[in-house]
Protein backbone atom coordinates (compact mmCIF):
# COMPACT_ATOMS: atom_id res chain seq x y z
CA UNK A 1 0.00 0.00 0.00
CA UNK A 2 1.24 3.24 -0.92
CA UNK A 3 -1.52 5.88 0.27
CA UNK A 4 -1.02 7.42 -3.42
CA UNK A 5 -3.61 7.41 -6.32
CA UNK A 6 -4.05 8.58 -9.94
CA UNK A 7 -6.57 11.40 -9.60
CA UNK A 8 -6.32 12.51 -13.75
CA UNK A 9 -5.45 10.61 -16.25
CA UNK A 10 -5.73 11.26 -20.14
CA UNK A 11 -4.32 11.08 -23.20
CA UNK A 12 -3.21 13.99 -26.24
CA UNK A 13 -7.25 14.61 -27.66
CA UNK A 14 -6.04 13.10 -31.28
CA UNK A 15 -3.43 10.17 -31.49
CA UNK A 16 -1.84 8.76 -34.73
CA UNK A 17 -0.55 11.48 -36.93
CA UNK A 18 -0.74 14.60 -35.58
CA UNK A 19 1.54 16.85 -38.18
CA UNK A 20 -0.03 20.22 -36.20
CA UNK A 21 1.55 19.96 -33.24
CA UNK A 22 5.22 19.87 -31.81
CA UNK A 23 6.41 17.02 -29.32
CA UNK A 24 6.33 20.10 -26.51
CA UNK A 25 2.53 20.85 -27.68
CA UNK A 26 2.05 17.27 -27.52
CA UNK A 27 3.06 17.07 -24.20
CA UNK A 28 0.68 20.02 -22.73
CA UNK A 29 -2.51 18.64 -24.93
CA UNK A 30 -2.16 15.28 -22.86
CA UNK A 31 -1.82 17.72 -19.41
CA UNK A 32 -4.94 19.91 -20.30
CA UNK A 33 -6.85 17.29 -20.47
CA UNK A 34 -5.78 15.36 -17.60
CA UNK A 35 -5.93 18.50 -15.83
CA UNK A 36 -9.80 18.72 -16.92
CA UNK A 37 -10.47 15.36 -15.68
CA UNK A 38 -8.95 16.28 -12.48
CA UNK A 39 -10.65 19.55 -12.07
CA UNK A 40 -7.67 21.46 -11.84
CA UNK A 41 -5.40 23.82 -13.46
CA UNK A 42 -1.54 24.38 -13.30
CA UNK A 43 -2.30 26.34 -10.15
CA UNK A 44 -3.05 23.28 -8.02
CA UNK A 45 -0.24 21.24 -9.35
CA UNK A 46 3.56 21.56 -7.56
CA UNK A 47 4.87 18.44 -8.82
CA UNK A 48 6.57 17.94 -12.13
CA UNK A 49 8.39 14.91 -13.69
CA UNK A 50 8.33 13.97 -17.68
CA UNK A 51 10.92 12.83 -20.51
CA UNK A 52 11.96 13.61 -23.67
CA UNK A 53 11.54 16.88 -22.92
CA UNK A 54 12.79 18.85 -19.84
CA UNK A 55 10.82 19.00 -16.70
CA UNK A 56 11.88 22.96 -17.06
CA UNK A 57 10.69 23.07 -20.43
CA UNK A 58 7.17 21.79 -19.49
CA UNK A 59 6.88 23.64 -15.76
CA UNK A 60 7.32 26.90 -17.87
CA UNK A 61 4.97 26.35 -20.60
CA UNK A 62 2.53 25.19 -18.84
CA UNK A 63 2.82 27.85 -15.67
CA UNK A 64 3.87 25.70 -12.96
CA UNK A 65 5.71 26.32 -10.45
CA UNK A 66 7.47 23.44 -9.18
CA UNK A 67 8.63 22.39 -5.70
CA UNK A 68 9.48 19.06 -7.10
CA UNK A 69 11.45 17.62 -10.29
CA UNK A 70 12.22 14.04 -12.13
CA UNK A 71 13.51 14.30 -15.31
CA UNK A 72 14.75 10.91 -15.01
CA UNK A 73 14.77 9.70 -18.32
CA UNK A 74 15.56 5.33 -19.45
CA UNK A 75 13.69 5.23 -22.12
CA UNK A 76 9.74 4.48 -22.48
CA UNK A 77 9.47 3.23 -18.76
CA UNK A 78 10.24 6.43 -17.68
CA UNK A 79 7.19 7.54 -16.72
CA UNK A 80 6.62 3.89 -14.47
CA UNK A 81 9.83 4.78 -12.64
CA UNK A 82 8.44 9.04 -12.74
CA UNK A 83 4.89 7.47 -10.89
CA UNK A 84 7.30 5.56 -8.38
CA UNK A 85 9.49 8.69 -7.24
CA UNK A 86 6.32 11.00 -7.00
CA UNK A 87 4.72 8.17 -4.92
CA UNK A 88 8.17 8.38 -2.01
CA UNK A 89 7.38 12.18 -2.68
CA UNK A 90 4.41 12.38 -2.15
CA UNK A 91 4.19 10.06 0.98
CA UNK A 92 7.20 12.08 2.53
CA UNK A 93 5.48 15.70 1.64
CA UNK A 94 8.19 16.80 -0.73
CA UNK A 95 5.09 17.85 -3.20
CA UNK A 96 1.16 17.73 -2.81
CA UNK A 97 0.07 17.12 -6.71
CA UNK A 98 1.93 15.99 -9.20
CA UNK A 99 1.76 16.27 -13.29
CA UNK A 100 4.01 13.52 -14.70
CA UNK A 101 3.44 13.99 -18.76
CA UNK A 102 4.78 12.39 -22.20
CA UNK A 103 4.22 13.53 -25.85
CA UNK A 104 6.31 12.49 -28.87
CA UNK A 105 6.07 13.35 -32.55
CA UNK A 106 6.85 10.03 -33.29
CA UNK A 107 5.50 9.84 -36.96
CA UNK A 108 5.22 13.46 -37.82
CA UNK A 109 8.64 14.33 -36.57
CA UNK A 110 7.85 18.07 -35.50
CA UNK A 111 10.07 19.07 -33.08
CA UNK A 112 11.07 15.56 -32.09
CA UNK A 113 14.82 14.71 -30.73
CA UNK A 114 16.79 12.23 -32.55
CA UNK A 115 18.01 8.99 -31.79
CA UNK A 116 21.31 7.95 -32.77
CA UNK A 117 24.03 6.87 -30.32
CA UNK A 118 26.68 9.09 -29.32
CA UNK A 119 29.88 8.17 -31.69
CA UNK A 120 32.41 7.52 -28.52
CA UNK A 121 29.17 6.62 -25.98
CA UNK A 122 29.07 2.69 -25.48
CA UNK A 123 26.57 1.64 -27.94
CA UNK A 124 28.07 4.02 -30.33
CA UNK A 125 31.51 1.98 -29.81
CA UNK A 126 30.65 -1.57 -29.94
CA UNK A 127 27.28 -1.80 -31.53
CA UNK A 128 26.22 0.89 -34.02
CA UNK A 129 29.51 0.21 -36.40
CA UNK A 130 27.88 -3.42 -37.09
CA UNK A 131 24.87 -2.06 -38.38
CA UNK A 132 22.52 -1.91 -35.44
CA UNK A 133 19.98 1.08 -36.78
CA UNK A 134 17.20 2.17 -34.65
CA UNK A 135 15.05 -0.94 -32.92
CA UNK A 136 14.09 -3.17 -35.07
CA UNK A 137 17.44 -3.97 -35.77
CA UNK A 138 18.89 -4.06 -32.04
CA UNK A 139 15.62 -4.45 -29.91
CA UNK A 140 14.98 -7.84 -31.81
CA UNK A 141 18.81 -9.20 -31.66
CA UNK A 142 18.19 -11.86 -28.60
CA UNK A 143 15.19 -13.39 -29.96
CA UNK A 144 16.60 -15.82 -31.87
CA UNK A 145 18.09 -17.17 -28.73
CA UNK A 146 14.95 -17.63 -27.21
CA UNK A 147 13.62 -19.99 -30.38
CA UNK A 148 16.42 -22.23 -30.07
CA UNK A 149 16.66 -22.61 -26.42
CA UNK A 150 12.75 -22.86 -25.65
CA UNK A 151 12.09 -24.24 -29.08
CA UNK A 152 9.24 -21.13 -29.70
CA UNK A 153 8.15 -21.19 -33.55
CA UNK A 154 7.56 -18.43 -35.72
CA UNK A 155 3.82 -19.26 -36.18
CA UNK A 156 4.24 -18.49 -31.76
CA UNK A 157 6.04 -15.38 -32.15
CA UNK A 158 3.20 -14.06 -34.67
CA UNK A 159 0.74 -15.08 -32.53
CA UNK A 160 0.92 -12.31 -30.22
CA UNK A 161 0.78 -9.61 -32.55
CA UNK A 162 -2.35 -11.70 -33.83
CA UNK A 163 -3.79 -11.79 -30.12
CA UNK A 164 -3.30 -8.27 -29.50
CA UNK A 165 -4.85 -6.96 -33.20
CA UNK A 166 -8.25 -8.87 -31.49
CA UNK A 167 -7.82 -6.51 -28.37
CA UNK A 168 -7.40 -3.81 -30.82
CA UNK A 169 -10.59 -4.62 -32.76
CA UNK A 170 -12.91 -3.62 -29.71
CA UNK A 171 -10.99 -0.52 -29.52
CA UNK A 172 -12.06 2.71 -31.40
CA UNK A 173 -8.98 4.53 -30.93
CA UNK A 174 -6.46 2.29 -31.99
CA UNK A 175 -4.73 2.57 -35.36
CA UNK A 176 -4.54 -0.91 -36.47
CA UNK A 177 -7.98 -2.83 -35.95
CA UNK A 178 -8.81 -5.01 -38.95
CA UNK A 179 -8.06 -8.82 -37.90
CA UNK A 180 -5.23 -10.61 -38.71
CA UNK A 181 -4.26 -14.24 -39.09
CA UNK A 182 -0.86 -15.72 -38.24
CA UNK A 183 -0.40 -16.10 -41.26
CA UNK A 184 -0.70 -12.79 -42.47
CA UNK A 185 2.14 -11.93 -40.08
CA UNK A 186 3.91 -14.08 -41.47
CA UNK A 187 3.53 -12.85 -45.15
CA UNK A 188 4.00 -9.49 -44.29
CA UNK A 189 7.50 -8.01 -44.94
CA UNK A 190 10.45 -9.11 -43.57
CA UNK A 191 11.94 -6.36 -41.42
CA UNK A 192 15.01 -8.40 -39.54
CA UNK A 193 15.06 -12.09 -39.39
CA UNK A 194 13.12 -13.22 -37.94
CA UNK A 195 10.72 -10.31 -36.73
CA UNK A 196 7.93 -9.10 -40.05
CA UNK A 197 6.33 -5.96 -40.21
CA UNK A 198 3.33 -6.81 -38.17
CA UNK A 199 5.33 -7.96 -34.92
CA UNK A 200 6.88 -4.56 -34.87
CA UNK A 201 5.05 -1.67 -33.27
CA UNK A 202 3.62 1.25 -34.81
CA UNK A 203 5.33 4.46 -35.23
CA UNK A 204 2.84 7.06 -34.56
CA UNK A 205 2.51 10.89 -32.80
CA UNK A 206 0.67 11.12 -29.49
CA UNK A 207 0.53 11.85 -25.79
CA UNK A 208 -0.19 11.41 -22.40
CA UNK A 209 -0.69 12.63 -18.69
CA UNK A 210 -1.37 11.57 -15.11
CA UNK A 211 -2.03 13.61 -12.27
CA UNK A 212 -1.08 11.79 -8.69
CA UNK A 213 -1.63 12.65 -5.25
CA UNK A 214 -1.99 11.54 -1.67
CA UNK A 215 -5.31 9.41 -0.57
CA UNK A 216 -6.37 12.06 2.16
CA UNK A 217 -6.48 14.28 -0.44
CA UNK A 218 -8.16 12.36 -3.27
CA UNK A 219 -11.80 13.93 -2.48
CA UNK A 220 -10.20 17.57 -3.72
CA UNK A 221 -10.00 16.00 -7.24
CA UNK A 222 -13.01 15.04 -9.90
CA UNK A 223 -11.41 12.44 -11.62
CA UNK A 224 -12.30 8.77 -10.55
CA UNK A 225 -9.22 7.82 -8.27
CA UNK A 226 -7.30 4.49 -8.79
CA UNK A 227 -4.88 3.78 -5.93
CA UNK A 228 -1.03 2.48 -6.22
CA UNK A 229 -0.53 -0.30 -4.38
CA UNK A 230 2.98 -1.38 -5.46
CA UNK A 231 5.48 0.28 -7.58
CA UNK A 232 9.22 -1.36 -8.61
CA UNK A 233 11.90 -0.16 -10.92
CA UNK A 234 15.75 -1.15 -12.35
CA UNK A 235 18.40 -0.83 -15.41
CA UNK A 236 20.33 -3.58 -16.79
CA UNK A 237 22.34 -2.23 -20.04
CA UNK A 238 22.37 0.16 -22.58
CA UNK A 239 23.39 -2.24 -25.13
CA UNK A 240 21.33 -4.86 -25.42
CA UNK A 241 24.07 -7.51 -26.85
CA UNK A 242 25.24 -7.14 -23.07
CA UNK A 243 22.23 -8.66 -21.31
CA UNK A 244 23.19 -10.97 -19.24
CA UNK A 245 20.51 -13.66 -20.38
CA UNK A 246 19.28 -13.20 -23.96
CA UNK A 247 16.39 -14.56 -22.80
CA UNK A 248 15.48 -12.39 -19.86
CA UNK A 249 15.05 -9.27 -18.82
CA UNK A 250 17.33 -8.75 -15.61
CA UNK A 251 15.62 -5.43 -15.59
CA UNK A 252 12.27 -6.62 -15.88
CA UNK A 253 12.58 -9.70 -12.87
CA UNK A 254 13.44 -6.73 -10.14
CA UNK A 255 10.74 -4.45 -11.33
CA UNK A 256 8.11 -6.52 -11.37
CA UNK A 257 8.60 -8.72 -8.98
CA UNK A 258 9.14 -5.72 -6.50
CA UNK A 259 6.04 -4.28 -7.07
CA UNK A 260 3.90 -7.19 -6.52
CA UNK A 261 5.52 -7.83 -3.65
CA UNK A 262 4.75 -4.26 -2.28
CA UNK A 263 1.35 -4.56 -3.38
CA UNK A 264 1.23 -7.73 -1.68
CA UNK A 265 -0.71 -9.28 -4.98
CA UNK A 266 -0.25 -13.04 -5.90
CA UNK A 267 -0.27 -13.73 -9.67
CA UNK A 268 -3.82 -15.14 -9.27
CA UNK A 269 -5.35 -11.41 -7.85
CA UNK A 270 -4.08 -9.95 -11.08
CA UNK A 271 -7.46 -9.56 -13.43
CA UNK A 272 -5.54 -7.58 -15.80
CA UNK A 273 -1.90 -6.94 -17.41
CA UNK A 274 0.13 -4.82 -19.55
CA UNK A 275 3.70 -5.40 -20.78
CA UNK A 276 5.13 -2.95 -22.96
CA UNK A 277 5.30 -4.27 -26.65
CA UNK A 278 7.67 -2.25 -28.97
CA UNK A 279 8.26 -6.00 -30.69
CA UNK A 280 6.48 -9.30 -30.64
CA UNK A 281 8.91 -10.84 -27.93
CA UNK A 282 8.34 -8.68 -25.13
CA UNK A 283 4.83 -10.38 -23.52
CA UNK A 284 6.26 -13.46 -23.95
CA UNK A 285 9.91 -11.96 -21.57
CA UNK A 286 7.37 -10.46 -19.38
CA UNK A 287 5.11 -13.27 -18.70
CA UNK A 288 8.20 -15.26 -17.77
CA UNK A 289 10.18 -12.60 -15.83
CA UNK A 290 7.11 -11.54 -13.72
CA UNK A 291 6.32 -14.99 -12.74
CA UNK A 292 2.91 -15.74 -14.73
CA UNK A 293 4.20 -18.49 -16.27
CA UNK A 294 7.66 -20.74 -15.93
CA UNK A 295 10.56 -19.93 -18.62
CA UNK A 296 9.96 -20.81 -22.08
CA UNK A 297 6.03 -21.11 -21.12
CA UNK A 298 5.01 -17.90 -22.65
CA UNK A 299 5.03 -18.57 -26.40
CA UNK A 300 2.18 -22.03 -25.36
CA UNK A 301 0.25 -19.27 -23.04
CA UNK A 302 -0.60 -17.24 -25.81
CA UNK A 303 -1.06 -19.44 -28.03
CA UNK A 304 -3.97 -20.97 -26.12
CA UNK A 305 -5.41 -17.72 -25.58
CA UNK A 306 -4.98 -17.26 -22.58
CA UNK A 307 -4.18 -13.45 -23.05
CA UNK A 308 -6.76 -13.16 -25.57
CA UNK A 309 -10.80 -11.50 -25.47
CA UNK A 310 -12.15 -13.86 -23.03
CA UNK A 311 -8.65 -15.60 -22.03
CA UNK A 312 -7.97 -16.05 -18.03
CA UNK A 313 -5.48 -13.16 -17.99
CA UNK A 314 -6.24 -10.37 -21.02
CA UNK A 315 -3.05 -9.11 -21.73
CA UNK A 316 -2.63 -5.46 -23.71
CA UNK A 317 -5.88 -4.66 -23.92
CA UNK A 318 -5.77 -1.44 -25.89
CA UNK A 319 -3.98 -3.50 -28.39
CA UNK A 320 -0.98 -2.66 -27.20
CA UNK A 321 2.23 -1.11 -29.21
CA UNK A 322 1.91 -3.20 -32.08
CA UNK A 323 -1.81 -2.09 -32.84
CA UNK A 324 -2.66 0.70 -30.65
CA UNK A 325 -0.14 3.52 -31.01
CA UNK A 326 3.67 3.44 -30.39
CA UNK A 327 5.01 6.95 -30.55
CA UNK A 328 8.68 5.91 -29.41
CA UNK A 329 8.22 5.81 -25.62
CA UNK A 330 4.95 3.59 -25.17
CA UNK A 331 4.86 3.22 -21.29
CA UNK A 332 2.66 6.16 -21.01
CA UNK A 333 0.15 4.54 -22.95
CA UNK A 334 0.54 1.15 -21.01
CA UNK A 335 -0.41 3.59 -17.74
CA UNK A 336 -3.32 4.74 -19.24
CA UNK A 337 -4.96 1.56 -20.03
CA UNK A 338 -4.48 0.20 -16.51
CA UNK A 339 -6.16 3.49 -15.25
CA UNK A 340 -9.31 2.90 -17.61
CA UNK A 341 -9.08 -0.86 -17.05
CA UNK A 342 -9.28 0.31 -12.84
CA UNK A 343 -11.82 2.90 -13.22
CA UNK A 344 -13.45 0.70 -15.70
CA UNK A 345 -14.40 2.60 -18.81
CA UNK A 346 -11.77 0.75 -21.40
CA UNK A 347 -13.31 0.22 -24.49
CA UNK A 348 -12.26 -3.83 -23.95
CA UNK A 349 -13.26 -3.27 -20.50
CA UNK A 350 -12.33 -6.65 -18.17
CA UNK A 351 -15.71 -7.24 -16.41
CA UNK A 352 -15.24 -6.36 -12.65
CA UNK A 353 -11.02 -6.41 -12.66
CA UNK A 354 -9.69 -4.68 -9.58
CA UNK A 355 -5.83 -5.36 -9.98
CA UNK A 356 -3.95 -4.50 -12.65
CA UNK A 357 0.00 -5.01 -13.21
CA UNK A 358 1.74 -2.53 -15.85
CA UNK A 359 4.98 -3.55 -16.81
CA UNK A 360 7.45 -1.13 -18.78
CA UNK A 361 10.59 -1.40 -20.47
CA UNK A 362 12.93 1.21 -21.11
CA UNK A 363 15.58 1.42 -23.97
CA UNK A 364 15.93 -2.06 -25.56
CA UNK A 365 15.74 -4.54 -21.98
CA UNK A 366 17.93 -1.38 -20.50
CA UNK A 367 15.46 -0.50 -18.37
CA UNK A 368 11.82 -1.07 -16.37
CA UNK A 369 9.49 -0.19 -14.04
CA UNK A 370 6.28 -1.48 -13.12
CA UNK A 371 3.24 -0.60 -11.15
CA UNK A 372 0.25 -2.39 -9.51
CA UNK A 373 -2.89 -0.13 -9.72
CA UNK A 374 -5.95 -1.38 -7.56
CA UNK A 375 -9.44 -0.23 -8.28
CA UNK A 376 -9.75 0.84 -4.23
CA UNK A 377 -7.56 1.32 -1.63
CA UNK A 378 -5.12 -1.41 -0.58
CA UNK A 379 -6.37 -2.71 2.84
CA UNK B 1 29.11 13.00 -53.83
CA UNK B 2 30.33 10.48 -51.21
CA UNK B 3 28.52 7.27 -50.31
CA UNK B 4 27.59 6.78 -47.09
CA UNK B 5 29.70 5.99 -44.10
CA UNK B 6 29.31 3.31 -41.75
CA UNK B 7 28.71 4.49 -38.28
CA UNK B 8 32.38 4.46 -36.66
CA UNK B 9 33.22 4.45 -33.04
CA UNK B 10 34.70 7.49 -31.66
CA UNK B 11 37.09 5.79 -29.22
CA UNK B 12 37.86 7.50 -25.57
CA UNK B 13 40.72 7.01 -23.12
CA UNK B 14 39.46 3.96 -21.76
CA UNK B 15 38.95 2.10 -25.31
CA UNK B 16 41.99 3.25 -27.02
CA UNK B 17 43.58 -0.12 -26.37
CA UNK B 18 41.18 -1.83 -27.88
CA UNK B 19 40.63 -0.24 -30.95
CA UNK B 20 44.21 -0.21 -31.37
CA UNK B 21 44.17 -4.20 -31.01
CA UNK B 22 41.84 -4.61 -33.91
CA UNK B 23 44.00 -2.61 -35.83
CA UNK B 24 46.76 -4.73 -34.71
CA UNK B 25 44.81 -7.72 -35.51
CA UNK B 26 44.31 -8.46 -31.83
CA UNK B 27 40.79 -9.02 -30.50
CA UNK B 28 41.82 -7.43 -26.84
CA UNK B 29 39.71 -8.57 -23.71
CA UNK B 30 40.54 -7.60 -19.98
CA UNK B 31 40.75 -9.81 -17.00
CA UNK B 32 40.79 -8.69 -13.74
CA UNK B 33 43.98 -9.39 -11.62
CA UNK B 34 41.92 -9.85 -8.39
CA UNK B 35 38.78 -11.98 -9.56
CA UNK B 36 39.90 -12.77 -12.86
CA UNK B 37 36.72 -11.75 -13.89
CA UNK B 38 37.04 -11.70 -18.12
CA UNK B 39 34.54 -8.53 -19.46
CA UNK B 40 33.77 -6.49 -22.48
CA UNK B 41 33.19 -3.57 -23.46
CA UNK B 42 36.34 -2.13 -21.81
CA UNK B 43 36.66 -0.17 -19.03
CA UNK B 44 39.78 0.63 -16.99
CA UNK B 45 37.84 -1.57 -13.65
CA UNK B 46 36.75 -4.84 -12.88
CA UNK B 47 32.58 -4.91 -13.26
CA UNK B 48 32.06 -7.78 -10.89
CA UNK B 49 34.30 -7.12 -8.07
CA UNK B 50 35.26 -2.93 -8.64
CA UNK B 51 38.81 -3.42 -8.66
CA UNK B 52 41.24 -1.60 -10.64
CA UNK B 53 43.63 -4.12 -10.89
CA UNK B 54 42.42 -5.15 -14.43
CA UNK B 55 45.00 -6.89 -17.34
CA UNK B 56 44.81 -6.51 -20.99
CA UNK B 57 45.39 -9.83 -22.71
CA UNK B 58 44.88 -11.35 -26.37
CA UNK B 59 41.67 -13.24 -26.81
CA UNK B 60 41.49 -16.39 -29.16
CA UNK B 61 39.30 -14.73 -31.60
CA UNK B 62 36.93 -17.96 -31.09
CA UNK B 63 33.16 -18.01 -30.33
CA UNK B 64 30.07 -18.94 -31.16
CA UNK B 65 26.72 -17.21 -32.48
CA UNK B 66 24.95 -16.81 -29.53
CA UNK B 67 22.15 -14.82 -31.92
CA UNK B 68 21.77 -12.69 -34.40
CA UNK B 69 19.03 -10.71 -36.92
CA UNK B 70 18.98 -10.24 -40.41
CA UNK B 71 18.85 -6.41 -41.09
CA UNK B 72 16.51 -6.12 -43.91
CA UNK B 73 16.32 -2.28 -43.54
CA UNK B 74 20.14 -1.63 -43.51
CA UNK B 75 22.03 1.33 -43.10
CA UNK B 76 22.77 3.09 -45.94
CA UNK B 77 25.97 2.23 -46.08
CA UNK B 78 25.79 -1.34 -45.82
CA UNK B 79 23.26 -1.42 -48.75
CA UNK B 80 22.34 -5.04 -49.02
CA UNK B 81 20.44 -7.30 -46.36
CA UNK B 82 23.43 -8.28 -43.53
CA UNK B 83 23.37 -10.02 -40.17
CA UNK B 84 23.88 -8.27 -36.77
CA UNK B 85 25.05 -10.89 -34.24
CA UNK B 86 25.93 -11.58 -30.86
CA UNK B 87 29.27 -13.65 -30.63
CA UNK B 88 29.41 -15.79 -27.37
CA UNK B 89 33.33 -14.88 -27.11
CA UNK B 90 35.30 -18.19 -25.65
CA UNK B 91 36.25 -16.23 -22.67
CA UNK B 92 33.19 -15.41 -21.86
CA UNK B 93 31.89 -12.45 -23.01
CA UNK B 94 29.33 -11.32 -25.78
CA UNK B 95 29.88 -9.26 -28.31
CA UNK B 96 28.16 -7.61 -31.11
CA UNK B 97 29.39 -8.22 -34.30
CA UNK B 98 28.62 -9.41 -37.98
CA UNK B 99 28.67 -12.25 -39.53
CA UNK B 100 30.70 -12.21 -42.32
CA UNK B 101 31.94 -14.97 -45.58
CA UNK B 102 28.78 -16.69 -45.94
CA UNK B 103 25.33 -16.26 -47.11
CA UNK B 104 23.06 -13.93 -45.16
CA UNK B 105 20.41 -16.48 -44.56
CA UNK B 106 18.97 -18.57 -41.94
CA UNK B 107 20.47 -21.48 -43.56
CA UNK B 108 24.12 -20.15 -43.35
CA UNK B 109 23.60 -18.72 -39.83
CA UNK B 110 22.65 -21.22 -37.37
CA UNK B 111 22.65 -20.72 -34.09
CA UNK B 112 25.69 -22.09 -31.97
CA UNK B 113 28.16 -22.53 -35.12
CA UNK B 114 31.93 -22.07 -34.61
CA UNK B 115 33.36 -18.50 -35.50
CA UNK B 116 36.64 -16.86 -35.97
CA UNK B 117 37.43 -13.18 -35.62
CA UNK B 118 38.70 -11.56 -38.88
CA UNK B 119 39.49 -7.47 -39.15
CA UNK B 120 38.26 -5.00 -41.30
CA UNK B 121 40.07 -1.88 -42.11
CA UNK B 122 37.11 0.55 -42.60
CA UNK B 123 38.59 3.69 -41.89
CA UNK B 124 42.68 4.97 -41.49
CA UNK B 125 41.88 5.25 -37.96
CA UNK B 126 39.28 2.17 -37.34
CA UNK B 127 39.19 -1.36 -38.11
CA UNK B 128 36.55 -3.17 -36.66
CA UNK B 129 36.46 -6.98 -35.70
CA UNK B 130 34.18 -9.08 -37.95
CA UNK B 131 33.76 -13.15 -37.39
CA UNK B 132 33.59 -16.02 -39.89
CA UNK B 133 32.35 -18.73 -39.53
CA UNK B 134 35.09 -22.35 -39.26
CA UNK B 135 34.86 -24.91 -41.38
CA UNK B 136 34.56 -27.79 -39.60
CA UNK B 137 36.64 -30.55 -40.82
CA UNK B 138 35.30 -33.96 -40.59
ZN1 LIG C 1 37.12 -8.50 -10.40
Amino acid sequence: MTGVAVVGAAETTELGKIPGMSQQMLHADAALNAMADAGITAKQIDGIATAGQRPTDLAFYLGITPEWVDGTSVGGCSFMLHVRHAVAALQSGLCKTVLITHGESGRSRVGASGFAPEPSSLAGQFEAPFGTFGPPSTFTLPVLRYMKDYGMSHEQLAMVAVVQREWAGLNPRASMRDPISVQDVLDSRMIAYPFHLLECCLVTDGGGALILTTDERISDFAGKPVHIWGTGESVETPMVTQMEDLTSSKAFSIAGPRAMKEAGVAHSDVDHLMIYDAFAHLPLYGLEDLGFVGRGEAPDFIWERNTAPGGSLPLNTNGGGLSYMHSGMYGMYALQESVRQMRGVAPAQVEGAEVSVCLGVGGMFGASGCIVFGNQPKT
Amino acid sequence: MSSPKRPLPAPTPETQHFWEGCRAGELRLQRCGDCEHVYYPPRPFCPKCSSREVNIFAASGRGTLASYVINERPHPAFGEPHSIAIVQLEEGPKMASNVVGCPQTPEALQLDMSLQVTFEAVSEDITLPLFTPVEVSS
